[in-house]
């Protein structure tokens, strides 16, 4: 009974301080005051006597489970101390139902970092707003998307030697799934935009930023047309950019952000924007690299990390002809060993990978090659042989 | 706010007899009018991403560095989920954009780990305590100190466990000093009714969570009347609101007498500023000394972890025989404040079965063993336990 009430008691004063910007000289000393350790019990085991790590993985459709099979195949070959626990999650497939989404989420709480792949989201309208991937990052609140798009030595683009990072508010915005016809023949979609979660994007892109050791932050909106909207995201991003006296805060328009990325990608450094900017900056970006087939991205939220390839396709052309490029799902695997702190794990599958592209010999049709998936997981195992020690 | 407007209403009394040392005294009003508009900076969500927090870490001077290493060193082998953001703070400048830099890394991470950051006499006086410059813009009102016998440490009393609350913002530490006619010196002591609510408040409220039965609020009202009164007064209010919790108050001389003599009649402890660092530092050494017992200053959006006694260290400094207990039970309570309670215990159980049961202990408390000594012996047992870590 006590550990409910303690719990309860923590629980409301949380709540109170994390109050939405409330008079603030009224609350006096209303910080939860840290509990005691023998009132919560109530808090996840972390003893992992095996030194195991388990991982849920979602393969997704299309070209998702190829990938992830590449993945399993690398860490198996890598004696990589990672153990994948799969749901099938799909909506195309009618893979699909509340059960199942519980199912992941439990399995997401409990071991704190997954792998995804593209949870397809079909066209037509069938009753539900929400697709099953937006439902599972809400109910996650994996709220920032962060792809980090870095020219691949080796494989030269239009633009070399690129290092950018997007980072893209994933929960609300376009993506709110709010949509009515009020009168027929006239649609409202709504966007919404808070200012709770503009600071909290802000404030990732800027910690972000500081840990990495970046010197700008770009915000990019469209304010002189929504001015509300996404004026509310600019003040929220200058507002933060208070606290960070050593980066420097810019804001772009969309449309002008677009053409400077084709034109000189260079000028910028980490960029943050609301949902729908992010989506089409980050397909963008990987573009500029090499597509889809080769940038890793990762979503987090305060608890749980999520990776994933950086552009999100199904590539459902691709399906059983072995031609996906697994480059961006190995990359991402390497920065989820990297979360998981087995640094030398990660730094042995990213060398192996990085390597494979920069001797060039197997390359998949994407890159102008003319090898299999196969293949090229063939390649990069054998180069994990070759591990430097460190 | 109260404690500024009090000061300028103050000011406005005493203008006219000033004349020529006006200056200096509108320099000292000028910092902390700007301190409290810090407050409209906005307050910002947590810094934790996928698992992991970041933390503000503030080496200081003396032994600090090398005992926030050892901290550093101890999580990183138990793995805990937390990264650490490093800023120094230069004592021997006179410009404040250091500690103003600290202070912004710490509103953006709301928690921090310091050792003490010294605060040379030598200097002008214009060039205040960068310790109190933090406390004051962070506005981390409460400082807390559980004092606690440990049965491995040999001294004269036994069974003490004793909490201290003391204001830490105002008080004698309001840095408002000034000579109004020269070879008088007036330093100004302030109290306010809204802080001293608040200490209270945060006093018993303590205590209720804490499963406390008193509390004592120290001070020195037959001199001080209306200063230490109106704290007294505070408490009194505050106490009414506590019925399950018995209020007394008692005066800091025989409180100390006390303290020396039975401290075992002590249980909840709520002062002011001074009187508190001098009872904080008595119950210290009647526990076994500064290198023992951890520190926390708790604002309403900031914490602020360190040793309770906020010693430099100067002597002890890169000898390797500081006692990193302190250090290491401090981060223990910053792991408790970031709801990390498994590791905030391994850890904390580890560094007391190293001091009780293995007896290996630093010289300050008469063992001896080195500080790096102790350091292994804790990781050794957070490894016993079955744990995960990194490697050793």
């Amino acid at each position: 009974m006590s550990v409910t009430m303690a719990a309860a008691l923590r629980g409301s004063l949380v709540t109170l301080v994390k109050g939405l910007g409330g008079p603030r000289w009224q609350q006096l000393a209303s910080r939860p005051l840290s509990v005691s350790a023998g009132l919560c019990s109530a808090e996840a085991p972390p003893a992992r006597a095996d030194a195991t790590f388990k991982v849920t993985m979602v393969p997704g459709d299309g070209v998702g489970p190829e990938l992830m099979t590449a993945v399993k195949e690398v860490f198996k070959a890598g004696d990589v101390p990672v153990e994948f626990e799969e749901f099938h999650l799909s909506e195309v497939q009618n893979m699909a139902s509340e059960d199942k989404l519980e199912q992941v989420l439990t399995s997401m709480k409990n071991n704190k970092v997954a792998m995804k792949g593209k949870i397809h989201t079909p066209m037509e309208f069938k009753g539900e707003l929400a697709s099953y991937e937006m439902r599972l990052r809400r109910k996650l609140d994996l709220f920032a998307n962060v792809v980090h798009v870095n020219s691949l030595q080796g494989y030269s683009t239009r633009h070399n030697n690129l290092d950018l990072v997007i980072i893209r508010e994933q929960t609300e915005g376009e993506y709110s799934s709010l949509e009515h016809e009020s009168v027929t023949g006239v649609i409202e979609c709504l966007k919404i935009i808070t200012r709770e979660k503009s600071r909290r994007i802000a404030k990732f892109a800027f910690d972000y930023a500081t840990k990495k050791g970046r010197s700008k932050v770009t915000a990019v909106h469209k304010a002189n047309i929504m001015k509300l909207g996404d004026g509310l995201f600019l003040q929220s991003c200058a507002e933060v950019a208070q606290l960070y006296p050593k980066i420097k805060y810019e804001n772009i328009i969309i449309d002008n952000c677009c053409m400077q990325l084709v034109q000189n990608p260079y000028q910028f450094d980490v960029l943050v924007m609301p949902n729908l900017y992010g989506n089409i900056i980050d397909n963008l970006a990987a573009g500029l690299v090499g597509g889809a087939g080769v940038v890793p991205g990762e979503s987090y939220s305060a608890e749980y990390a999520v990776f994933e390839t950086g552009a999100r396709h199904p590539f459902a052309q691709a399906v059983g002809r072995n031609i996906a490029n697994p480059t961006a799902m190995l990359l991402s695997a390497a920065n989820m060993l990297k979360h998981l702190n087995l640094e030398y794990h990660s730094h042995m599958v990213s060398d192996a990978v990085k390597r494979v592209i920069k001797q060039g010999k197997v390359r998949t049709r994407d890159l102008g090659g003319y090898s299999t998936t196969g293949d090229f997981v063939h390649a990069v195992v054998e180069n994990l042989r070759h591990r430097p020690v460190y | 706010m109260a404690a500024h407007s009090a000061v300028l209403s103050a000011s406005k009394i005493i203008n006219p007899f000033w004349g020529g040392r006006l200056g200096n005294t509108v320099k000292v009003f000028g910092t902390t009018l700007t301190s409290h508009r810090n407050k409209t900076l906005l307050t910002p969500p947590p810094a934790k991403y996928g698992g992991r927090h970041t933390v503000t870490l503030i080496p200081g001077d003396g032994i600090g560095p090398e005992l926030l290493n050892h901290v550093r060193e101890v999580f990183r082998f138990s793995c805990v989920p937390v990264d650490f953001e490093v800023v120094h703070v230069n004592s021997a400048l006179e410009t404040e954009d250091d500690i103003n830099n600290a202070i912004t890394a710490i509103r953006r991470n709301g928690v921090a780990l310091k050792g003490n950051i010294e605060t040379k006499h030598t200097m002008a006086p214009s060039v205040k305590s960068r310790n109190n410059l933090l406390r004051t813009s962070l506005d981390l009102y409460a400082n807390v100190m559980h004092c606690q016998s440990l049965p491995g440490v040999q001294t004269r009393h036994k069974n003490i466990d004793i909490m201290i609350i003391r204001e830490n913002t105002e008080g004698e530490y309001s840095s408002l000093e000034h000579e109004s006619v020269s070879g008088v010196v007036e330093s100004l002591k302030i109290i306010t009714r809204n802080n001293s609510l608040r200490i209270a408040d945060y006093a018993f409220r303590l205590a209720r969570e804490k499963g406390r039965r008193r509390v004592t609020a120290v001070h020195k009202a037959n001199i001080m009347k209306l200063g230490d009164g109106l704290f007294l007064q505070c408490c009194r209010e505050v106490a009414s609101g506590y019925p399950d919790i018995t209020f007394d108050s008692m005066i800091v001389d025989n409180t100390t007498m006390q303290l020396v003599s039975k401290p075992q009649q002590f249980d909840v402890m709520v002062m002011p500023n001074l009187y508190g660092n001098v009872v904080s530092n008595v119950c210290a050494g009647l526990v076994g000394g500064p290198g023992l017992v951890p520190g926390a200053n708790y604002g309403r959006d900031y914490a602020v972890f360190e040793t309770a006694t906020r010693n430099t260290g100067k002597s002890i400094a890169d000898r390797n025989i500081a006692n990193p207990t302190a250090m290491l039970l401090a981060g223990c309570m910053m792991l408790d404040h970031l709801k990390l309670y498994d590791h905030a215990s391994s850890i904390r159980n580890a560094v007391l079965t190293t001091m009780n049961e293995n007896r290996l202990q630093t010289a300050d408390i008469g063992g001896q063993g080195t500080t790096s000594e102790v350091v292994q012996s804790v990781m050794r047992i957070i490894q016993s336990k079955g744990q995960l870590t990194a490697d050793l």
